[in-house]
């Protein structure tokens, strides 16, 4: 972990600023810099943030060595473990700038209700922000359980594939990013995902997705939803390496994914997935 | 931002069953209805002149330039339902200096500007040479330089060099043919080929497409040939009125043939997709579909034309009957577009619910801009017959 917290200081003041610098000092200059942001989001984090961001993961790349072809990244989802608190999609919101209005989200959390009598009832308040309301039915309950969504960062992207600029594109990692300074907003590639997983930012009028929060997992971090996962219903890392806690989640595991016959390959992986959910 | 939450938010009370959080905004609304329904008059209308040149169908003469002019005056407005949907209209150029080789819609800049230059401005160019040529001799003042410049100041008019025009026209109507195929088949490969979509995926769309352009293209050109030789003072010519009212049955036959061939194969091999698809044909798509597509867009007007056929009425019975065809053919077919591109739409990717879709009146995306955008090609085959009149009786003999 030590490792990771000396990269934090050099990636948070790579902008001209030694990372000699005592850390206390660091800490303080990065509080007043998110304080700064924070004041001008509502007017500004769209077009700038999201730009000034991807310039500065660039920078941070090339001078700390993250070499996208040595990894390549990919999430397990246990299902049995997700118990619907929806911190995963809050946590989400706030890391990327996702606008809070329930209409747009890089992740959520669906719950599923199977009924005796064959009813299947599936409902996502908010995208599960709001918590899930008490079932107010006498019918008697066959099976029910969470299942957390995000872009699966297809092998084989149908959302890739169709646009029309190439502003979207699969990364030598396996992560599936979209260009926001290249992106003509056509949506072309919102139709194409059959996961639902994209949205248009209202403020941008960019096409937007999950990133597996990128400029987090460019330094040794977690991304945002898999570090506040209460249960680790969660995991994240690497699939070529060995030791990866997401390779032996694949060992241990029966796996399922979704929308397995429109051979998009994805690689987020479920451990005891339902055939109700698609 | 707001307005757009506005816009939202009361569509979070009117969903049935489960939709994907994201799938709430409904992405591409009465523009991307408008674009595929305006390219489709352009083909349609491109085909009928080819008839003319071509299948040397010599009663559909009175029309040939009309449906030259129709095409053009569409294609010049097919791209601005697309530049104004883009969230950023001032990138459109990058799909043309970056295209994504694997993208369909990268394909559009160059199927677009192949068909305006290398097909129809050619093509006019070569069909009226000789006329303008002998036109602008005759005129004065702007008029003759207008003509002038559009003949690119060529004087050539001798035997063979209207020879060498003649052959041309046919040489580029032959090209133009699996052009104009080219140009609507690929936006039904467009929707054809979006496999996370049920509604799209069909390797018959781009045909569909194809049939339903040329269906509208005939009855387009019939209802302006219509409306305008009467306004000119001149008579209807009913022989190429039912040679018209004859291709409009025969390829509306072809286009019925298909969609009940689609419709037929999807409820056969029943996929996980038929229930919800089921539900949306007989809810939300009930009235668009059943009633505006299928009946009154396509088995009124078959039935209309072939009652007329077989009853030998007499020419003004015929008349109203082919232009009440024609008309509801164009509602019909700007139907079969909402039905395919909002249907599309309205169901869950989960398959488990339908969403609603509120059009907006105003802005770059509402219903005034389709209006605008709708009338526009009008406005410009005015200007067009004004530069290039297509009437028979100005060809220079």
């Amino acid at each position: 972990m030590d490792k990771n917290v000396n990269q934090t200081d050099k990636w948070e003041s790579s902008e001209g600023v030694h990372s000699d610098i005592p850390s206390g000092k660091v800490e303080r200059r990065n509080f007043l810099k998110k304080l700064a942001i924070l004041a001008l989001a509502p007017i500004a984090f769209g077009f700038l943030g999201s730009t000034d961001k991807f310039k500065t993961i660039k920078k941070w790349m090339l001078e700390n060595g993250y070499v996208p072809s040595n990894h390549k990244w990919g999430m397990g989802i246990d299902i049995n473990k997700c118990i619907g608190c929806g911190r995963c999609a809050v946590a989400c919101k706030n890391e990327n700038n996702v606008p809070k209005e329930p209409f747009f989200f890089r992740t959520w959390v669906e719950r599923y209700r199977i009924y005796e009598d064959g009813d299947i009832q599936v409902d996502s308040p908010n995208g599960s922000i709001d918590g899930f309301e008490n079932s107010r039915t006498n019918k008697k309950m066959l099976r029910s359980f969470f299942v957390p969504k995000i872009c699966n960062h297809c092998e084989n992207p149908p959302c890739v594939q169709v646009c029309p600029v190439g502003a979207t594109f699969k990364g030598e990692d396996g992560v599936v990013l979209v260009d926001s300074d290249y992106c003509v907003g056509c949506r072309y590639c919102i139709q194409a995902c059959p996961y639902g997983a994209r949205f248009l930012h209202p403020v941008t009028h960019t096409a937007e997705k999950c990133t597996f929060c990128y400029h987090r997992i460019v330094q040794d971090k977690l991304p945002a939803c898999v570090e506040v996962c209460p249960t680790q219903a969660r995991v994240f890392g690497e699939l070529n390496k060995k030791a990866s806690p997401l390779v032996r989640f694949l060992r241990m595991n029966k796996i399922g994914i979704l929308k397995p016959s429109l051979n998009t390959e994805p690689k987020v992986y479920y451990a005891n997935l339902d055939m109700e959910v698609k | 931002m707001e307005e757009l939450v506005q816009h939202l938010t009361p569509i979070l009370k009117e969903i049935w069953g489960y939709i994907f959080p994201n799938e709430i905004e409904l992405h591409w609304g009465i523009l991307i209805v408008l674009y595929p329904y305006l390219t489709g008059l352009v083909a349609g209308a491109f085909i009928l002149a080819s008839l003319v040149k071509v299948f040397n169908v010599k009663e559909l003469q009175p029309t040939y330039r009309l449906a030259m002019l129709t095409a053009m005056s569409f294609l010049i407005v097919a791209p601005l339902p697309l530049l104004a949907h883009l969230g950023h209209p001032e990138r459109a150029y990058e799909i043309l200096i970056t295209p994504n080789s694997t993208s369909a819609m990268a394909m559009f800049g160059f199927v677009y500007a192949w068909y305006l230059m290398a097909v129809l401005c050619l093509e006019i160019w070569f069909e009226y040479r000789r006329d303008i040529i002998l036109w602008s001799q005759k005129e004065t003042g702007i008029k003759k330089w207008i003509h002038k410049i559009v003949s690119l100041f060529s004087k050539d008019i001798s035997e063979k060099a209207v020879h060498f025009d003649k052959k041309w026209v046919k040489i580029i109507t032959i090209i133009g043919i699996p052009s104009a195929f080219l140009l609507h088949g690929y936006v039904g490969f467009i929707f054809g080929s979006i496999k996370a979509n049920p509604w799209w995926s069909s390797v018959l769309m781009p045909i569909v497409f194809l049939f339903s352009a040329i269906v509208s293209g005939i009855a387009m050109v019939l209802i302006l040939y219509m409306i305008i030789t009467p306004f000119r003072g001149k008579e209807l010519d009913i022989l190429c009125l039912d040679k018209l009212a004859s291709y409009l049955f025969y390829v509306m036959i072809i286009d019925f043939s298909l969609e009940a061939l689609d419709f037929v194969h999807r409820v056969y091999e029943s996929e996980e997709s038929i229930k919800i698809l089921a539900y949306l044909v007989s809810n939300k798509l009930f009235v668009s579909l059943i009633v505006i597509q299928l009946f009154m867009g396509m088995l009124i007007p078959l039935l209309m034309i072939a009652l007329i056929k077989i009853l030998k009425s007499p020419p003004d019975l015929k008349k109203m009957v082919y232009f009440i065809s024609a008309i509801l053919v164009q509602v019909g077919i700007f139907s079969t577009r909402w039905n395919i591109v909002i249907g599309g739409q309205l169901f869950s990717k989960s398959f488990r619910g339908l969403t609603v879709y509120k059009i907006t009146f105003f802005g770059l995306e509402g219903f005034f801009a389709a209006v605008v955008i709708f009338c526009l090609p009008f406005i410009i085959l005015y200007i067009l017959t004004k530069i290039l009149p297509p009437w028979e009786e100005v060809r220079n003999p």
